[in-house]
């Protein structure tokens, strides 16, 4: 079973957001880059499937030379190999033509990629490689069993959840409950000597078209002054809450 | 050339959020100067889409679409667009149409932006406002493709009621195999779900154990809200992780949300920012989620909700 995880580098989930070039750019001063969560879910279940079920785990990334420490961090966590697609990633769009490219050199059984990333949250990259490599897909994935050429999987879904049927090649849109938050692994120092010597390949793009532009950012609006009533004077909260909020 | 939206129904009932798209849908084709066509499926009547802007209906019905999969549901909105000549296709941020945007993106070479919260600013560049890093920021995007698939977020541009007349048609797509099979649905049919939930009532640490969430699904029940947590206590299993919250849980976009024992950390304001109104409950008046919420009560979870609860039955019984 060869897998295929796609690893996101981005803003640590604590980082402040701001931004430069009038606005047009991510300011990435001081700000530390990790794998995007919904990945590092669905890279976790990977190194499940490898110490199962024998499959073999590469990496990918579509982004400059400043994203390889990121893709360090998944080999020192276990993956076998990393590619770095060497193009800055500009859509989703863009991001899944290019990987599906290296799906179909590498003749993946699955690919897992994060629902969305954090810092776009563009949740289309999944889909978008399902679709362009004729896969089986399934997104919101909170659980995955591969027996053979079947899978089964668990998506969320608003108000519960569902369990279906599927084979491969696959597709999966990763998040939590793929694993949880306490199996996630820190890497050791064992891990972090032998990711060094992993292989770690630059492919040239096929320069994909982006299809949409970023043009500018903007934070939102300051938020005005917390409306502090007292514990003993609920009313004056529902009478806010009706009257001025018009929530209730 | 007209706007094509996919109006999501259930068991039969448009969903709330069918009629904020088909309200999107109607606005970008004013700015356009074309019609609306919804597509719906297994829908029963489609009239009431006349009165949120649709021109057209195109009804699929058909048994083998019974239960929602991604791909043939995408083939039919592709089949629709392309019968249509539609150069925006809107469709709304539920799990299901989250599901399929992309793959009807591919279908029809046109480039995709989710998360949208208001009407294009301008349709030539065709250009949108987006959420991103998960609601930290607004970005302003471009779609360059002659065709567009727009995703609008929940809530976000509301139910615009205009007067018009709907005239309808069957429509039959050719559905591709299914290859990805439902064998089973788990859903609380009694529950409001936290993606349509108007009121979301959501609990922290700071109710100290699962055994006291029984005040937060009280005080849920009284308001038909949605029960949610934070991350820790999902993270503890006081609560199942559908009801996680915040950047790397599930995003909420309600109409209010009250906090009660949760102090604000920033991942768990980016997942709920988008919600209108915010009221937090706590102990700590330093508590970060004060310079975030609208309304708030320093004071303990445990004596203000059960007080709230009753004064919010009294005022429901009023006001009924």
């Amino acid at each position: 079973m060869k897998i295929l995880v796609c690893i996101s580098h981005v803003p640590d989930t604590t980082s402040k957001i701001n931004f430069t070039d009038g606005d047009t750019k991510f300011d990435t001063t001081g700000v530390q880059f990790v794998i995007n969560p919904n990945d590092e879910f669905g890279l976790t279940r990977a190194m499940w499937f490898k110490e199962k079920q024998g499959a073999q785990v590469t990496v990918v990334n579509v982004g400059g030379p400043e994203t390889e420490p990121t893709l360090r961090k998944a080999l020192a966590i276990g993956a076998d190999q990393a590619i770095r697609v060497n193009t800055q990633a500009k859509d989703g769009y863009q991001v899944a033509k290019e990987i599906a490219n290296v799906v179909k050199d590498g003749a993946f059984d699955i690919v897992i990629a994060g629902r969305e990333s954090i810092d776009y949250n563009g949740g289309m990259v999944p889909g978008m490689i399902a679709a362009l490599t004729n896969a089986n897909f399934v997104t919101n994935c909170i659980n995955l069993e591969v027996d053979g050429t079947n899978a089964t999987a668990m998506r969320e879904i608003d108000g519960g959840k569902e369990t279906v049927a599927t084979s491969l090649p696959l597709v999966i849109g990763g998040q939590k409950g793929l694993v949880e938050e306490s199996d996630l692994r820190i890497p050791n120092m064992r891990g972090i000597m032998m990711a060094r010597k992993k292989p770690l390949s630059v492919v040239e793009p096929i320069n994909a078209a982006a299809e949409t532009n970023s043009v500018k950012f903007e934070k939102p609006a300051p938020k005005g002054a917390v409306t502090l009533v007292a514990p003993d004077n609920l009313d004056e909260l529902i009478n806010l809450l009706h009257n001025e909020a018009k929530a209730i | 050339m007209s706007v094509l939206v996919y109006t999501e129904s259930e068991q039969g009932k448009f969903k709330k959020t069918a009629f904020e798209v088909a309200s999107y849908a109607k606005a970008v084709a004013d700015q356009m100067g074309t019609t609306v066509t919804a597509i719906t499926v297994n829908a029963g009547d489609s009239s009431e889409l006349g009165n949120y802007g649709v021109d057209k209906v195109l009804n699929v019905n058909n048994s083998d679409l019974d239960k929602f999969n991604a791909n043939a549901y995408a083939s039919a909105i592709t089949q629709a667009a392309q019968q249509e000549g539609a150069k925006v296709v809107v469709l709304s941020s539920s799990a299901d149409s989250k599901y399929l945007a992309p793959i009807v993106a591919i279908g029809l070479d046109a480039g995709y932006a989710s998360n949208v919260v208001e009407a294009p600013s301008s349709t030539s560049p065709f250009t949108v406002k987006r959420t991103a890093f998960t609601n930290k920021a607004f970005n302003m995007t471009t779609i360059d493709t002659d065709t567009k698939v727009v995703g609008v977020s929940q809530n976000s541009f509301g139910l615009v009621e205009s007067n018009g007349t709907v005239s309808s048609e069957d429509f039959s797509p050719s559905i591709p195999s299914i290859s990805v099979t439902v064998q089973s649905v788990d859903k609380a049919t009694d529950k409001v779900s936290i993606a349509d939930a108007e009121v979301v009532v959501s609990g922290g640490r700071g109710l100290k154990g699962p055994e006291n969430w029984g005040m937060v699904e009280e005080l849920a029940e009284v308001l038909g809200a949605a029960t949610a947590c934070s991350k820790p206590v999902s993270d503890l299993g006081w609560r199942p992780h559908s009801e996680h919250v915040g950047q790397t849980g599930k995003p909420v976009a309600s109409n209010l949300y009250i906090a009660i024992g949760i102090s604000g950390a920033i991942q768990h304001l980016a997942g709920i920012n988008a919600s209108k109104i915010k009221v937090v409950i706590n102990t700590d008046p330093e508590a970060p989620f004060f310079k975030a919420a609208d309304y708030g009560v320093v004071g303990d979870a445990f004596e203000v909700v059960p007080t709230l609860i009753e004064k919010l039955k009294a005022f429901k019984a009023q006001n009924a």
